[in-house]
């Protein structure tokens, strides 16, 4: 692998144009209306021409990187990486972008929110490419997560309707998931390798492998690759995501984005490809995918939802194509991952098209379009042949090389898989190209014509590109498919791709056997469809139920939370925030042996001992006392000997405030009471007493302990003597607490008068506004009236 | 002497906290008040106690006579005294005008700010 090489700079601004068009796109579209999504399409297209020019470079073996630093103090770049695989997908993008922006321009015409709808479908191409070009690992997860929302906005693009809502939950939901394994991946891999950047990740060699790491990182990527690239049994999102509006359904659902996850095992293969995991894991559950995604297409009526079930198939075709890990299914895997985006961004583009024109797009609501829609038609037949894998279309080629990379690594049963799984895609792709063309004309909600050239440029432009690909194939192979299948195994490949077989190979005989099952398959749909609905209805349950189930199990369960530690009730709060602290302070001191010594009995003056005890009864008072009165006195009883202590310790200033405060809180209190008609008594069970007494009780033992604790350790005395000593010789005032309060700590005495101050306002507030309307609660349930 | 006085400490926290888990609004008032005592009293205790020798320089002298009481916390708590007087004060004239607008003083019946709701979060999307 060579080392990299600057890029040229524009590479930034082509991944910074589709966030400044998107910003201006509803703008544009006001001013130009229909013309604006030619005026718009300029912008990747500008960007897909740049991209052409790199071609060369890169298929000479370069790697150019690019970028700037963006938070320096955590390592992190923005740094991009143009190889063979970044390069290939970012014309993807662009490429296919150009034609869904035109054809969104046709699709949404006249809807309200067209502007809208523009600006995330260029928010989206900005997310996508920069995931496909970033070379550092948090871009690369920033980016992926903006993919997600993107496609979050576009799913429920229709937002009145619930079910796009549900959509467009799902498939954040999954995929969000997906993007927090891969930050949890990243960062692994940068503990494993010392470095998150994706260039020097893979130039590591075996250092992952050989790390104790490698099973989480791997795990973990999976995670991320499995839930974007709807793997089962996460896939069930990518079928639900047709709510969106077809041209999403073409660019997003297809195309592009559900191809992040296979991207990501492809980017990372040099690093985490061939070990015995990886060949077992990944071509299982890609396997699984094939056949789940075929089977449940046939089941379908709905063109669109027809073609995303064989997208789940095809992406587990590429995934158990990557598993295989050998150069020969590598190769296999492009030339099936570009000759895919070709067909199905066509024939989503046509579904949508049918839609468009005659109103419907179930298929059994369709037939004879042939003569209202012939050029539709035409390249619709292209597509299809394209899809199942006939020549002279690129489909053919990539099939071919898929079948001899099965056949060279000797995985027979991912061979009869791989035969079963095209078959049916087969099936599936003359279904959709052939059903509503075909036959007697059929009556329609809209009468059908031919689209629009928006509508129509994308799918004849992109067969077009299939079949062009197919008939300069050494071209094609030696500038796109070899450098993009070197970037994934990291070593140049050779490989020997033809479209006219030249003698009778397996893959050729495979081809022969796919053709002959897909024909009868096709031939026995409507029996077959009855029979997958029959055993998937027999079954009754499915991941799409499980997600349903899981969402209302987990409201059921915020719901449950939130009723045990919110109750409504301050009696609960008080006791769950008094019973922690309880805990928090004598845990320690019983844990750790910390308890105080026992202390020897006190010696009390007599006037201590009285004036100790005047405390104890007053505070006995005011828990027993039957009427408020005598509580408010007990209140004071309690207060006043608080004074008396302070007299007897040497703090008369102290004793002072006390008095003074304590007189004026019993008289407020008195007053203020006295206007209330409270309930005389506290009126809680006994049982209720208790729990609150031991609580209570427990928390001023507690106190208590500390205390003890604390008064039996030595005493540090250096802030007391500072204040000693400079209160007269700095200070110049003999009385050290005052000098302490209005010098020593000013401020502090300051922020005290606010405080009361504040204070004051408040109540004032509190007693001057009266409340407009009278606010009072039903008392049985409390509910606001 | 300190011991004497963390006991005092302890039952007057112990008295205070039993009183605020009552549910009549009046009884967690008086348990405010008499927590604002427990809490003055645990500083004071804590900075050590002293019979009778407040913390006054002489005329004739520069530095305090050694045994004197400690003044810092009589500091800290003279600023404690007035901050929970207010905050007594502010307490009691919300949980009156709570009463006036609300008809109870059982916290148990003040539902307006978390009210009662018995069908559960909406479900669906």
């Amino acid at each position: 692998m060579t080392d990299p090489s600057p890029a040229p700079t524009w590479i930034l601004l082509a991944l910074a144009a589709p966030f400044l068009a998107a910003l201006v796109a509803p703008t544009v579209h006001r001013l130009f209306g229909r013309a604006a999504a030619f005026a718009l399409a300029a912008v990747p297209l500008a960007a897909f021409v740049g991209f052409l020019t790199l071609l060369g470079p890169v298929a000479d073996g370069a790697r150019l990187t690019t970028g700037f630093d963006w938070w320096p103090s955590y390592g992190v770049r923005f740094s991009l990486l143009v190889d063979g695989l970044s390069l290939v997908f970012a014309l993807l993008i662009t490429g296919i972008g150009t034609l869904i922006v035109i054809y969104a321009g046709g699709y949404m015409k006249g809807h309200p929110q067209a502007g809208r709808f523009m600006s995330f479908i260029l928010l989206f191409m900005g997310a996508m490419l920069g995931l496909v070009l970033a070379d550092d690992g948090i871009t690369l997860f920033v980016m992926w997560e903006a993919t997600s929302i993107t496609s979050f906005l576009l799913i429920g693009f229709d937002h009145t309707r619930a079910r796009a809502r549900r959509a467009a939950l799902q498939a954040l939901v999954i995929t969000g998931a997906g993007g927090l394994c891969l930050l949890a991946a990243v960062l692994l891999i940068g503990g494993a390798t010392g470095t998150r950047t994706l260039s020097e990740v893979v130039a590591t060699g075996d250092v992952i492998r050989g790390s104790d790491l490698y099973l989480p990182i791997f795990l973990l990527v999976l995670g991320a690759a499995f839930t974007k690239s709807a793997q089962v049994p996460l896939h069930v999102w990518l079928p639900n995501a047709m709510e969106a509006p077809t041209p999403v359904s073409a660019f997003l659902h297809s195309a592009t984005m559900v191809k992040a996850g296979v991207y990501l095992l492809m980017r990372l293969h040099p690093v985490l490809g061939g070990t015995p995991e990886w060949t077992t894991v990944l071509p299982i559950v890609g396997g699984l995918t094939l056949l789940t995604g075929t089977l449940m297409a046939v089941r379908q009526t709905d063109l669109k939802l027809m073609l995303a079930q064989t997208t789940v198939a095809s992406l587990g075709l590429l995934v158990l194509l990557v598993g295989v890990s050998t150069d020969a299914a590598i190769v296999g895997a492009v030339g099936y991952l570009l000759a895919h985006a070709f067909f199905k961004g066509a024939l989503f583009m046509i579904a949508g098209t049918i839609d468009h024109e005659a109103g419907t797009r179930d298929v059994t609501k369709l037939g004879g379009l042939r003569k209202l829609m012939p050029i539709t038609f035409a390249s619709a037949l292209v597509a299809a042949v394209s899809m199942a894998g006939l020549p002279p279309m690129i489909g053919f080629v990539a099939k071919e090389a898929l079948y001899l990379g099965l056949d060279e690594a000797g995985r027979t049963a991912l061979i009869a898989v791989a035969v079963a799984g095209n078959a049916l895609m087969l099936v599936i792709g003359f279904a959709v190209a052939l059903k509503p063309f075909l036959g007697p004309e059929v009556h329609t909600p809209k009468h059908a014509h031919e689209g629009p050239l928006e509508l129509i440029l994308g799918p004849i432009v992109l067969g077009a590109v299939g079949l062009g690909a197919a008939l300069f194939l050494h071209g094609f192979s030696e500038i796109i498919v070899l450098p993009m299948a070197g970037a994934i195994t990291g070593r140049p490949v050779e490989a020997d791709l033809h479209l006219i077989p030249t003698y009778v190979s397996t893959p050729l005989i495979l081809s022969i056997v796919t053709v002959a099952l897909g024909v009868v398959a096709y031939l026995a749909l409507t029996p077959l469809r009855a029979a997958v609905d029959a055993v998937v209805r027999g079954i009754g349950w499915g991941p799409d139920r499980g997600f349903d189930q899981i969402v209302a199990g987990l409201v059921g369960f915020a719901s449950v939370v939130v009723r045990v530690v919110q109750p409504g009730r301050l009696e609960a709060y008080m006791a769950i925030v008094l019973g922690l602290a309880v805990v928090t302070l004598l845990a320690p001191l019983l844990l750790f042996g910390e308890l105080p010594a026992w202390p020897a009995f006190p010696d009390l003056t007599a006037q201590e001992a009285v004036v100790i005890l005047i405390a104890v009864s007053g505070l006995v008072a005011v828990v027993v006392a039957r009427t408020r009165l005598t509580s408010i006195v007990s209140l004071g009883i309690q207060g006043f000997a608080v004074a008396v202590i302070f007299v007897l310790f040497g703090a008369p200033d102290l004793a002072f405030t006390q008095f003074m405060v304590e007189t004026l809180s019993v008289v407020i209190l008195a007053l203020v009471l006295t206007r209330l008609a409270l309930g005389e008594r506290d009126h809680r069970p006994l049982r209720q007493k208790v729990v609150d007494a031991v609580i209570g009780g427990g928390l001023g033992l507690a106190f208590m302990l500390v205390l003890l604790k604390i008064t039996q350790a030595p005493f540090d005395r250096t802030l007391t003597d500072f204040y000693d000593t400079y209160s007269r010789t700095i200070a110049h005032g003999r009385n050290v607490v005052n000098v302490i309060i209005v010098d020593f700590r000013g401020l502090d005495t300051l922020g005290e008068i606010a405080v009361v101050m504040i204070t004051g306002l408040a109540i004032l507030a509190l007693v001057r506004v009266k409340a407009r309307t009278p606010i009072l609660p039903t008392p049985e349930t409390g509910k606001r009236k | 002497m300190e011991t004497a006085l963390s006991v005092l400490v302890g039952l007057f926290l112990a008295t205070a906290f039993y009183l605020m888990l009552s549910k009549k609004i009046i009884r967690i008032l008086l348990g405010v008040a008499v927590m604002g005592n427990g809490v003055n009293l645990l500083i004071f205790t804590s900075g050590r106690l002293t019979r009778e020798l407040p913390p006054i320089i002489a005329t004739d002298a520069y530095v305090l006579p050694p045994g004197a009481a400690n003044a810092l916390p009589q500091a800290l708590i003279l600023t404690a005294i007035v901050i929970s007087f207010s905050f007594f004060a502010f307490l009691l004239v919300l949980a009156f005008r709570a009463y006036q607008d609300l008809g109870t003083d059982d916290t148990d019946a003040m539902r307006f700010a978390e009210p009662v709701v018995d069908d559960g979060p909406p479900q669906g999307y």
